[in-house]
């Protein structure tokens, strides 16, 4: 039983790699390689997906076995992987995601035929998903470290896969940097690991924590947080994020916001819940409270972009902090001995983590297909998309309401546990700590509501009302491959919503083995048609039982209709002019201007800078010209950013002196640095 | 699971029913105040039925978002409604969700509605939308921070329980953390019900307007459904600030009489909170755009400190 999941998790790794070669193989025939890599890496997902739900759904069993994928040739360094079940729930998400967004490529690839290489983009599209499968199960050190970096440098090829623009090659440039700042600071963690455990196996790092001195072990939760955090993009570290992720093709950057970003949980859940065992009150503070300043800072710049990806890009700011409320409140409930309530807090980040992966896949996708139709990101050039595009319009609606988190799609259901996680916490915690519960609560709500404003913002002005560009006048709807690819997450998005315990019970051998409870039979009331906590008497929620309500509820007003209103007409008319000769687009509302109210509330935070110039020929008030600018830096990139690039800008320009391009400088300092070594050996 | 089908019935038509007649019983004794004779309590009823028998016009640049909105914007009014306790300490579908579904569900109401405000094309519904937002981004924490004292005491966001444990203490109103978590609710409920001060239910002044801008391309049967159901969720808001803050005489027994006083005292109480909306209304000015989020502002800190008091006082 346990053997199956083994051949199939390598079948999986072998598929992406033939996508990979299949790629580059076929490179000068366009049609063949776009369906041959994008075909092996649907393939490939399917097996994989296959591979993770029979370790889900297998319920608790014995310790994982290792699974060796190639001989070992170096000392050392061992190519073994283990599909434990937090390994599996992110192989779950992966592959889930990867097989949605391989179809998706197949229609959307079109889009590069006779401009792009797609054989190149299909290859590397590959290498990243069998990288990412390989990180989610790496089993050592050695071999989590190696996939790592791969995933970087492919993911870094995606992004600058465009590099005809400069805008693309900055952002690459960016993304290589963070990279390799996180890639350090996870190789001085694991170092300090190591040191403690003699032992690159993940299997030897179970429960470090409590061999290790205080001091080593919190400068290893600062050095994975730091170096996760960069990757899963939270506040301060974020700021490739925004940039990287949109300039990417759409497919790629549903790719990376969906489970790329999802590797740095992956890695932060490893660390807190596995390696470093019961942690200090501090560390479960201080994830919340990142959480919950990436939450709502995430969401707030998201609210300022006009551009539809960016502003995507911002939001999974948002929802990876959503996620660390979850996981941080965990923290904190494992440190003051509620091993139940650590469950329940885990249960939620993970089951946002997914969410999350489904929604912002599916959104990006929909954004793709904007993109792929109307050329351009940006919003105020779009509208109207709603009549040319229904279908990605439904997509992108079903998204919408999902990341709003408003019932009854899953996101609704992750933010319900993350919010009675956080209530539970006030009595669970003495101290004034207990305070950090609440406000995390009323941020999460704040959060929310801006969520919503955010994407009716996105979903208005993209989709509706009447088009502001030809472009978009002219827009086509999506190819059915990428239809199709939509159609599945926005499924995924549903089931997720309402059956909520159904999708728990697979998280049970996750927390089996993260915390020692399992908690979904507690958390299914009736038949499983309700989700509840411990008992009916602390809080219900049943997703199908409001949908189902609602659906009851529909004939009220269709009766109405036909006793009163039979007779009715309907007539299409146009809209109110004030008199004026029709409307046109100019007039709409803009979504610079949907987000003013909340820009002039925090102004504080966004420090607009406005430029206005007018031209006029006899007086002022018939200005003949104007030229309107409107501006916001983001607070980190100017007040922390700027001046460590600066700092580090001086600095390296002293170092060059020592650069000086003479051979026999070089030869002493090697001379000296050998010389030097010698000392601190003897 | 077993559902109560009776009393779903009859929350249903309860809700139908009241809502209209609540929204008349206002606006009769804010005109009583100022010395107008105002429309008749039953007006809006009459004012329902004449925007259902009439023709609709739709615009021309809206799409199925437009025509989807007001049966959303009533349906989850309604659901929203049914997990209140109103008569009963029991709500009917109780079960289905609490305190944090409720405001989901108001919340997946006005998402739709703000569509619906920017699907015609006009700048004034775009408006309308922008500020609705806006405010609601604004008032939802402090609602949820009012709740919070409640659910923590009671150990559970379920309304019927936060109701029962309530009902199980002694008289709680003068405990500060109840106190000051009513008062951010009240100035919440001026928030999303659309009252002065925050905004202004008889205006029809472009610049000025929140909630009514964004129906202005509304006529018909939908204008009659989006006005029904926003009158039914300020009947559910209203109901939800009686019973938590004031659970008494909510029926414990299933006998006509025990529901017959549960009704007489939940109309005593929502006449008592129409008679404050009332006074509210009529002793202040509506405050400007950029001013709204101080007021909220205040009820989120009365909230917050509602809650350092049952951390103190426990």
């Amino acid at each position: 039983m346990n053997f199956q999941p083994a051949i199939l998790l390598k079948a999986s790794l072998c598929g992406y790699l033939i996508g990979a070669v299949g790629g580059l193989l076929f490179m000068r025939r366009e049609k063949l390689a776009n369906a041959f890599s994008f075909g092996a890496a649907s393939l490939s997902a399917l097996i994989g997906l296959q591979a993770a739900l029979l370790v889900l759904g297998g319920g608790v069993g014995g310790p994982a076995p290792q699974i060796a994928l190639l001989p070992s040739l170096i000392p050392y360094i061992q190519f073994t992987v283990r599909l434990d079940p937090l390994s599996a729930f992110f192989l779950l998400l992966v592959s889930l995601l990867a097989l949605a967004i391989s179809i998706y490529s197949l229609g959307y690839a079109k889009g590069f035929f006779g401009r792009k290489n797609v054989g190149v983009l299909g290859a590397f599209y590959n290498a990243l998903l069998l990288a990412t499968t390989l990180t989610f199960v790496a089993d050592n050190i050695w071999i989590f470290l190696i996939a790592w970096e791969l995933m970087a440098l492919t993911a870094y090829c995606l992004v600058s896969f465009e590099h005809e623009k400069p805008e693309t090659r900055q952002a690459g440039v960016l993304f290589f940097i963070m990279s390799h700042i996180d890639a350090g600071c996870l190789v001085l963690g694991f170092l300090l690991l190591f040191q403690a455990s003699g032992d690159y196996s993940f299997f030897s790092l179970h429960g470090l924590g409590a061999t290790m001195s205080p001091g080593k072990r919190d400068a290893a939760f600062v050095l994975f947080l730091l170096g996760f955090g960069i990757k899963s993009g939270i506040v301060p570290l974020h700021v490739w994020l925004p940039v990287a992720h949109p300039v990417a093709p759409s497919n790629v950057s549903a790719l990376m916001s969906g489970v790329l970003i999802k590797t740095g949980i992956y890695g932060l859940t490893r660390v807190c819940f596995d390696f470093l065992g019961p942690p200090p009150l501090w560390q479960g503070v201080t994830l919340l409270t990142v959480g919950t300043v990436s939450a709502v800072l995430g969401v707030l710049y998201a609210l300022m972009e006009h551009d539809l990806k960016r502003l995507l890009a911002y939001h999974s700011i948002e929802n990876i902090g959503i996620i660390l409320m979850g996981l941080g409140a965990a923290l904190i409930f494992l440190h003051t001995g509620y091993p139940l309530l650590a469950t329940l807090g885990l249960i939620a980040g993970m089951y946002h983590t997914l969410n999350h992966a489904c929604f912002k896949g599916l959104l990006f996708l929909g954004a793709g297909a904007v993109l792929h139709a109307t050329h351009t990101r940006n919003m105020e050039e779009m509208g109207g998309l709603a009549k040319r595009m229904p279908q990605t319009a439904f997509f992108f609606l079903v998204g919408a309401v999902a990341i709003s988190a408003l019932p009854p799609l899953n996101g609704f259901v992750s933010e319900w546990l993350t919010y009675q996680t956080l209530l539970r916490g006030f009595g669970a915690t003495d101290s004034l700590w207990r305070l950090v519960f609440p406000l995390s609560g009323a941020m999460l709500a704040l959060t929310g509501a801006l969520a919503a404003a955010c994407f009716v913002k996105a979903f208005g002005i993209t989709f509706l009302a009447q088009p502001r560009s030809e472009q978009a006048r002219n827009a086509h709807e999506a190819s059915p491959s990428m239809r199709i690819g939509m159609a599945l997450l926005t499924a995924v998005c549903v089931l997720l919503g309402l059956f909520p315990t159904a999708f728990i019970r697979l998280l049970d051998p996750l927390t089996q083995q993260l915390t020692g409870e399992q908690l979904s039979a507690q958390l299914s009331l009736n038949n499983g048609l309700v989700l509840g906590l411990l008992t009916d008497k602390a809080g219900t929620v049943s997703t199908l039982g409001l949908s189902l309500t609602g659906l009851c509820l529909l004939p009220i007003p269709f009766v109405l209709w036909l006793v009163f209103a039979r007779k009715a007409k309907t007539r299409r008319g146009p809209t109110w002019d004030c008199g004026q000769r029709g409307l046109t687009p100019q007039m709409e509302y803009t979504a610079t201007g949907f987000s003013k109210p909340i820009r002039m509330i925090f102004k504080a935070l966004f420090q607009p800078r406005r430029d206005v110039q007018r031209e006029y020929d006899f007086s002022p008030y018939f200005a003949t010209n104007v030229r309107f600018e409107s501006h916001i830096e983001e607070v980190f990139v100017e007040r922390l950013y700027r001046p460590l690039r600066i700092l580090i800008l001086r600095v390296s320009r002293r170092v060059r002196a020592l650069q000086a391009g003479s051979i026999h400088a070089y030869l002493l300092y090697i001379f000296l640095t050998l010389l030097l070594l010698l000392v601190f050996a003897l | 699971m077993n559902l109560d089908l009776p009393s779903i019935f009859a929350q249903t038509a309860l809700l139908l029913l009241l809502a209209p007649l609540l929204s008349g019983l206002i606006k009769n004794w804010k005109a009583k105040l100022q010395n107008r004779r105002g429309p008749r309590v039953w007006q809006p009823y009459f004012d329902l039925l004449k925007f259902l028998r009439k023709d609709m016009v739709i615009s021309e640049h809206a799409s199925w978002i437009f025509s989807v909105a007001p049966y959303v914007v009533f349906v989850t009014s309604l659901s929203a409604g049914l997990m209140v306790p109103m008569v009963t300490a029991q709500a009917p579908i109780g079960l289905f969700g609490g305190a944090l579904a409720l405001i989901g569900l108001l919340a997946l109401g006005r998402f739709f509605l703000a569509l619906g405000g920017l699907d015609p094309a006009s700048a004034f519904g775009g408006m309308g939308s922008s500020r609705e937002m806006t405010i609601a981004a604004v008032a939802e924490p402090a609602m949820m921070l009012a709740i919070f004292p409640l659910a923590i005491s009671a150990g559970s966001t379920n309304l019927s329980q936060i109701i029962l444990a309530s009902q199980g203490a002694e008289w709680k109103f003068l405990d500060p953390s109840h106190a000051l978590a009513f008062i951010a609710m009240f100035i919440v409920l001026l928030a999303e019900t659309g009252r002065i001060p925050v905004d202004n239910p008889a205006t029809h002044l472009e610049l000025t307007m929140i909630h009514e801008a964004m129906l202005l391309e509304y006529s018909g049967r939908y204008l009659a459904f989006i006005e029904w159901g926003v009158a039914i969720k300020q009947l559910v808001l209203m109901a939800l600030l009686a019973n938590i803050f004031f659970p008494i005489g909510l029926a414990a027994e299933t006998t006509p009489a025990a529901f017959g006083l549960g009704l007489l005292y939940l109309a005593a109480k929502l006449l008592v909170l129409a008679g404050a909306v009332v006074l509210v209304e009529t002793g202040n000015a509506k405050l400007r755009l950029f001013r709204v989020p101080d007021l909220l502002s205040a009820a989120f800190i009365l909230a917050m400190l509602a809650l350092v008091s049952t951390f103190l006082f426990r």
